[in-house]
């Protein structure tokens, strides 16, 4: 063991402080949504709840009828979007790793030219609109079924599988279905983990969409944009905990509270998946990232 | 058999060790040339080939729909642009207006505050941003606890994985009068009294570009780390002969080894420069601040599908990508003059 120097012990308490400034805001909003909302308008709840309650849970999973539907509808379209684009891009991908496909260059320049253009906001509306999707489930996973970066991904990582294997499917009068469903499909299984968490990720976290395309149906509402509405409310006001608390001060829980229970509940799947799949996703962007 | 399974058995332990970050950028950009199966000999014709190929062109058709209409498409749609357009007509029976909605553009006042503002916060993001991941990452690698450096790593990157929704919730709480901020600088005795940061547009590109920092920094750092993971270390023990202390060597030895990682990002993220998105601004700002986080996309946004005045917001987003391409040009041509080789 080599001595440490001065260098080292400060190298050291700098990235505990690192540390603590990416955890202490989780802590702190796990701590007010675990404690009891009339007392959270006291203020100084640090990293630990005073009054420990489930209530802001309770009011989320039980009473509220909207943000339960809201919980579900965010898992329906995470588990679709996720099958539906993986699908999508491992399909595609593999037709592009075919040198020998017929439309190989032609199908590859249309993928990557989405790359450095793109329509812009205005027009994508018009065209969700015009294809008749606004407030419409699909709205969620047809124009996120396919992202140029993430089929780049995985054909480079089945440009490097081994040929042989293919070819002697081939001899055995497989065709490119059958050796794409029962042969490359289960070797890409570390990309497609990689591809899976990006597409999961970005399922899980997008209010963009609902605001815009999805607003009108209810039914279609996520957790993510309910939070992104009280936000909305609040992004003046929740300087000042107190007065939004004399609305409802009646009540066993507030908005504010509320606000941090959603946040609690959308963070934490994430959490949940990221960490097991880091090894995956670091080899995964150091290969594609300058491509994006 | 025996091949096929020999085959499996040395397929590589997935995933294997990545290449040094300099040839998988390489790789990167050599995917359109590169051969995994070569092509069948000459003078087979194009529908002989195809014939043979059903499979793999049915596999492909339906997302070569899916590109043309999600993508190019609204490419198209630029068209309307050029007309006045209204949605109770089809889009031929528009009434062709020529470049009357970019004229209007350029005389809107509103529109160069919008530039000012996605200019500024793109270059601040970019110069914090790029600082923050490579000091990041310079430390990390110099990190000789262990497990603390692993713990670090892994944490650091939640931050990218939640939505700029939650960030934008922690940041508000954060800064709130009554926020953890709030309270270190009060107790402190940095401030007298509480400041309600959000409600300051001087400080708003400002918030916007620590929150960015806060979000990003771990993840961006990954590519940096991979790119120090390659370095000789042989390079270190002369260095450390030579009485070099461990900063001269980040300075003189890990530097240097990233510089063409550190350019190549560099340039690519300028061609990025004014496609900051809008999300951050939309969530972190509020009326009293929106003089200075109105960006380019928020006003397309506002005055294209709020107003409805649908050519106007796509002359706005044309501009954008003009902007956008040329930025991309130069960068690469700068690239080219700098000996780092183009980036595409």
């Amino acid at each position: 063991m080599k001595k440490w120097t001065v260098f080292d012990i400060g190298l050291t308490l700098f990235m505990i402080f690192v540390l603590v400034i990416t955890l202490y805001p989780f802590l702190n909003i796990l701590a007010v949504s675990l404690n009891d909302a009339v007392d959270t308008a006291r203020g100084g709840i640090h990293i630990w709840p005073r009054e420990f309650t489930i209530a802001n849970y309770q009011e989320i999973f039980g009473s509220n009828d909207l943000l339960f539907q809201a919980f579900i509808m965010s898992i329906i379209r995470t588990v679709v979007g996720t099958i539906t684009g993986i699908i999508a891009s491992t399909m595609l991908a593999y037709t592009l790793s075919r040198r020998d496909f017929v439309l190989n260059g032609f199908v590859g320049l249309l993928l990557v030219l989405t790359m450095f253009i793109s329509g812009g906001l205005i027009p994508d509306y018009m065209l969700i609109r015009s294809l008749g999707l606004i407030n419409d489930f699909s709205v969620y996973i047809l124009p996120m079924l396919l992202t140029a970066f993430n089929v780049i991904v995985i054909r480079s990582f089945m440009d490097n599988l081994p040929v042989a294997l293919e070819e002697s499917a081939k001899i055995d009068g497989a065709n490119d279905f059958v050796i794409f469903s029962k042969i490359i499909i289960p070797l890409c299984m570390p990309v497609i983990a990689t591809i899976a968490l990006f597409l999961a990720v970005a399922q899980w976290n997008s209010w963009f969409d609902t605001y815009l395309y999805a607003r009108g149906n209810e039914a279609l509402t996520t957790l993510q944009f309910e939070l992104m509405k009280i936000l909305d409310n609040a992004s003046l006001s929740s300087g000042d905990i107190n007065s939004q608390n004399a609305e409802v001060i009646a009540g066993q829980t507030n908005p504010q509270s509320i606000k941090m229970a959603i946040t609690i509940i959308a963070t934490v799947p994430i959490l949940l998946v990221y960490p097991f799949l880091q090894k995956y996703f670091v080899t995964g962007l150091t290969l594609g990232a300058v491509k994006s | 058999m025996s091949r096929e399974n020999n085959a499996t058995s040395a397929q590589p332990n997935l995933p294997e060790p990545p290449p040094p970050v300099e040839r998988q950028i390489r790789i990167g950009t050599d995917l359109l040339k590169k051969k995994r199966h070569s092509k069948d000999p000459k003078g087979k014709g194009f529908w002989k080939r195809a014939s043979k190929q059903k499979a793999l062109l049915l596999m492909s058709l339906p997302f070569v729909i899916w590109l043309v209409v999600f993508k190019y498409i609204p490419i198209g749609g630029w068209l309307m642009a050029f007309q006045d357009f209204k949605p109770q007509f089809g889009f031929f029976e528009q009434e062709w207006v020529g470049w009357k909605h970019f004229k209007d553009l350029f005389n809107e006042p509103m529109f160069y505050t919008a530039l000012e503002n996605t200019l500024g916060m793109g270059i601040l993001g970019l110069v914090f941003g790029t600082a923050s991941a490579i000091i990041f990452a310079l430390l990390l690698n110099e990190l000789r606890f262990h497990a603390l450096k692993k713990w670090t790593q892994t944490i650091s990157y939640l931050p990218h994985f939640v939505s700029w929704v939650i960030v934008a919730n922690i940041v508000i709480t954060m800064l709130s009068q009554d926020g953890a901020i709030n309270n270190i600088l009060v107790s402190l005795g940095l401030i007298d009294q509480p400041i309600n940061f959000m409600a300051r547009p001087d400080m708003f590109w400002g918030i916007v570009t620590l929150s960015d920092v806060w979000k990003e920094t771990g993840w961006n750092a990954i590519i940096y780390l991979a790119a120090m993971a390659g370095v000789d270390p042989q390079l270190y023990e002369a260095a450390k002969v030579d009485g070099a202390s461990r900063l001269r060597q980040m300075w003189h030895i890990t530097l240097p080894s990233i510089r063409s990682v550190i350019i190549v990002l560099l340039i690519l993220n300028i061609g990025n420069l004014i496609n900051i998105g809008f999300e951050k601004q939309m969530l972190l700002g509020n009326n009293i601040v929106m003089e200075k986080a109105l960006v380019i996309d928020l006003y397309a946004l506002d005055y294209g599908i709020g107003m409805f005045r649908y050519s106007f917001g796509t002359a706005i987003g044309i501009f954008k990508s003009v902007i956008s391409v040329i930025l991309i040009l130069i960068c690469n041509s700068v690239a080219k003059r700098i000996g780092e080789g183009r980036v595409f």
